[in-house]
């Protein structure tokens, strides 16, 4: 699929809430092409509910129901089982949700509805931060990094959500980045066909949040898969697939680029590099790094 | 018509299934359990037709019924004490979102100090949401109120989710006989759900987004408006149930035997059902005492409570304390006659944490008010203090 | 568009539901058609959907809604957008 194929469709409408260069509405348009206007949408509390702007206005041109920050796959659960007794199965339902929504707060209720086998897609767009509220640490925000709940740096590396959904053996699941659109499409697509629980990750490089210039967001998820920060990947029932330069990086065909590469243009990482380079920290990020990998390899090659 | 006899939890499914919802969603605690486990058998037989989902907790058993509700479907679920209050947030989020939904609760003790008697503290603690409070205190009450509540709650001048609670054990694991309409005639009182709102991609509304205080502060006066409706239609089904049906539980509140009383006991729950034998017998002894169940607490009914403060003294058991101040019906029975009249109200706190209350402690307690000794509220029967 | 008659938070879809976005913009996209070679990844990568894609694959700026982020400047690889500084009109 290349971009020009991709269709027209657009349900985020201009003229929104979003920061300029937000990977989220970036990743938004992407979704709704891939799904079309069929879909219904649960959004937890995060940014894209500030997104969608002021009563009695929305930015969304499909319909979009609120629920608390911790509740978006029960939410969702709700919406299927009620248009499926409508005789309405062929709308597609999607749960939206930030990183703090999944790894977090909303964990519970994402294992529930995937263990439930829940028809529905859920899409984590993973900014790596509590954006809404203003930059503070989630699970999903990765060791070293600024945020306002850890001023001196992240003291622990993010968790695997990847591998906590695997455990569950659903249908579908994968990972992948904003910077991908045709990556991003296709997944969603082929998620939408899939009957039963299917996850997305997004990787969504925020400039505010990571503290880069906003023309940046494509680079910067560019780089966070190629230094192997971020893994695109597909798992279609339990067999699990590397994509792109992921694929390369896993069967050593490339080498992955430093994670210095990609966090030096970032502001939540400058403590590592002034006054001086914090050799101890940066050694100990490609270490996990590696060893990241050589899980992935040792489980999935 | 049938006749069925079974505890309060299993004519509760009975009930539940007979409104025909499109889903429920429920999570199992004690003494709700055997509820939903009612409806887990109607699933097998078939007679329960809807989807029935088995959530990970009652947060997301809320949540559920709100997405389903959202989509435009009648909803159904049932909790006790703990799982009421981890629904709290969501709680809000339905009555807000002026969504329908119909829940039951077992009226149990909260914890720590783990105890699965009855106590009213965890719906009372719930008040504020926004949710319709009925307080029930017979199974035929409970099947009754169940259908009852489906029609006041989609009725679109309230719009406004309905929580039907009663008392552990007492109602919920106790039989007894129980009318049960046919099917026919249950689907007669109550039709199918017209939503006023939904999730529709032919009509692509976004629900919940930001809202400015002016707009949203329009939204809890509506809510209120709605409240005051349901007041004026509360009675209105009850007596569209009698006609049709033969039986009547009070609207707002059941009165019984409060002509020419001088004394006007105020209970809710099973001590309002067992307060009918004391009643009986303080009447038997010439005190001129009779019983107001409060049935409703939200909405309040001030107006019924300002009439018979105007008759007669008022005395007020509550089993539940809100810490800090006194029994929550004590209080409200005394802001409805605030300087409209000065007539004396006494309040008792009895049987917290799921301790007895018999006919013959009612007595006292009649007794103790009627004598004037009260303190403003008194803890009835408290041991070793 | 049906109006829900009830009282709650329901919201319809508008374009500028925050108002004219444009006005956000420090530095304004400026597209040479010339250079364009209708790759449209400036379209895709576009987070406000203010790249405009035309039936023939060429693309135009809705400049009362693009937020300037210069996205499109940045992953067009002909260089066929540019950003200047935006001449506020008093
Ligand atoms: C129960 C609850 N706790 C806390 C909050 C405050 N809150 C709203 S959004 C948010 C963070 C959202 O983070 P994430 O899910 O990553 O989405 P993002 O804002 O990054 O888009 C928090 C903490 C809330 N709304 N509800
Ligand atoms: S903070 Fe980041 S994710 Fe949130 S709206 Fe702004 S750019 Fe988008
Ligand atoms: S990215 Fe550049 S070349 Fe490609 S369509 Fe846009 S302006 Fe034209
Ligand atoms: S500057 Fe940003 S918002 Fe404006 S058209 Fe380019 S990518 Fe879109
Ligand atoms: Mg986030």
């Amino acid at each position: 699929m290349a971009i020009k194929d991709l269709p027209d469709t657009e349900c985020v409408l201009p003229g929104s809430a979003a920061c300029p260069g937000c990977p989220a509405t970036m990743g938004l348009r992407i979704v709704f092409k891939a799904l079309g206007k069929n879909t219904i949408m649960v959004v937890p509390a995060c940014c894209t509910a500030v997104i969608e702007s002021l009563h009695p206005h929305t930015s969304f041109d499909i319909p979009v129901m609120n629920i608390a920050f911790e509740a978006a796959a029960a939410g969702a659960s709700g919406v299927e089982a009620a248009l499926r007794q409508q005789g309405k199965e062929d709308t597609t339902v999607v749960a939206w949700a930030g990183d703090g929504g999944t790894y977090d707060i909303g964990i519970q209720a994402l294992s529930g509805a995937l263990e439930r086998q829940t028809n529905f897609i859920y899409i984590c767009y993973n900014n790596q931060i509590y954006s809404n509220t203003g930059i503070q640490r989630s699970g999903a925000t990765p060791y070293g990094a600024w945020t306002t709940t850890t001023v001196g740096g992240k003291t622990e590396f993010r968790k695997e959500m990847g591998e906590i959904i695997q455990a569950h053996h659903i249908p579908y699941s994968a990972q992948t980045c904003v910077s991908y659109p045709e990556d991003l499409y296709n997944k969603l697509k082929k998620a939408k066909g899939i009957k039963g629980p299917k996850y997305i990750e997004i990787m969504a490089p925020c400039p505010p949040g990571w503290r880069f210039p906003m023309e940046k967001t494509v680079e910067m998820g560019t780089m966070a898969v190629e230094t192997g920060a971020w893994a695109l990947y597909e798992v279609e029932n339990d067999k699990m697939t590397f994509n792109g330069k992921s694929k390369l990086i896993l069967e050593k065909k490339i080498e992955r680029k430093p994670i210095e590469e990609w966090i030096k243009y970032q502001g939540r990482f400058r403590h590592l590099f002034k006054p001086e380079k914090d050799v101890k920290r940066l050694k100990a990020i490609e270490e996990h790094t590696d060893q990241m990998w050589d899980r992935y390899r040792r489980c999935y090659l | 018509m049938t006749l069925m006899i079974d505890t309060g939890n299993y004519i509760a499914a009975k009930a539940a299934i007979m409104a025909k919802p499109d889903v429920v969603a429920a999570y199992p605690i004690t003494p709700q359990t055997t509820l939903v486990e009612g409806i887990a058998n109607y699933v097998k037989t078939g007679e329960f037709k809807g989807e029935y989902i088995c959530v990970e907790s009652e947060h997301s058993a809320m949540c559920a019924c709100i997405g389903a509700s959202a989509a435009g479907v009648r909803t159904f679920t049932g909790t006790s004490s703990h799982g009421l209050l981890l629904m709290h947030e969501m709680l809000h989020w339905a009555a807000l979102a002026r969504l329908p939904v119909v829940m039951c609760n077992i009226n149990r003790v909260v914890g720590p100090g783990w105890n699965i008697w009855p106590d009213e503290n965890d719906s009372i603690s719930q008040r504020d949401t926004g949710w319709i409070q009925f307080y029930c205190s017979s199974n035929q009450e409970i099947f009754d109120t169940i259908i009852q509540a489906f029609k006041l709650a989609e009725n679109e001048k309230v719009l406004l989710p309905v929580m039907i609670s009663y008392n552990a054990f007492i109602l919920s694991h106790t039989s007894m006989p129980v009318e049960i309409p046919d099917q026919k005639e249950i689907d007669d009182f109550l039709r199918k759900r017209k939503s006023k709102w939904k999730l529709d991609i032919n009509n692509p509304i976004t629900f919940g987004n930001i809202i400015l205080p002016a707009d949203y502060e329009k939204i809890r006066k509506d809510m209120q408006n709605s409240s005051e409706n349901a007041k004026k239609l509360i009675p209105e089904i009850a007596k569209e149930w009698k006609k049709k049906f033969g039986r009547y539980h009070g609207d707002l509140i059941e009165r019984y035997k409060c002509e020419n009383a001088e004394y006007i006991l105020l209970a809710m729950g099973a001590i309002g059902a067992e307060s009918k034998v004391s009643i009986d017998n303080l009447r038997k002894e010439g005190l001129k005492v009779g019983l107001a169940r409060v049935r409703t607490f939200r909405p309040f009914p001030k107006e019924d409570i300002l009439k018979l403060g105007k008759q007669a003294d008022l005395i007020v058991i509550d089993r539940n304390i809100s810490v800090g101040s006194e029994g929550a019906l004590f209080s409200e029975v005394k802001a409805s006659l605030y300087d409209k009249s000065d007539t004396k109200v006494y309040g008792f706190i009895a049987g917290l944490g799921g301790k007895d209350v018999t006919y013959n402690d009612i007595e006292i307690i009649c007794k103790k008010a009627i004598k004037g000794k009260v303190k403003d509220c008194e803890w009835y029967g408290l041991e070793g203090v | 568009m049906k109006k829900y008659n009830v009282v709650t938070t329901i919201s319809y879809p508008k374009k500028g539901a925050m108002g004219k976005t444009g006005s956000w913009r420090i530095f304004k996209p400026i597209l040479d058609k010339a250079k364009c070679v209708k790759c449209l990844r400036c379209w895709i990568y576009c987070p406000e959907a203010t790249i405009i894609r035309n039936k023939d694959d060429t693309v135009s700026i809705d400049y009362e809604y693009c937020k300037g982020c210069g996205i499109c400047a940045n992953v067009c690889k002909v260089k066929a957008i540019t950003m200047e500084r935006e001449v506020k009109k008093k």
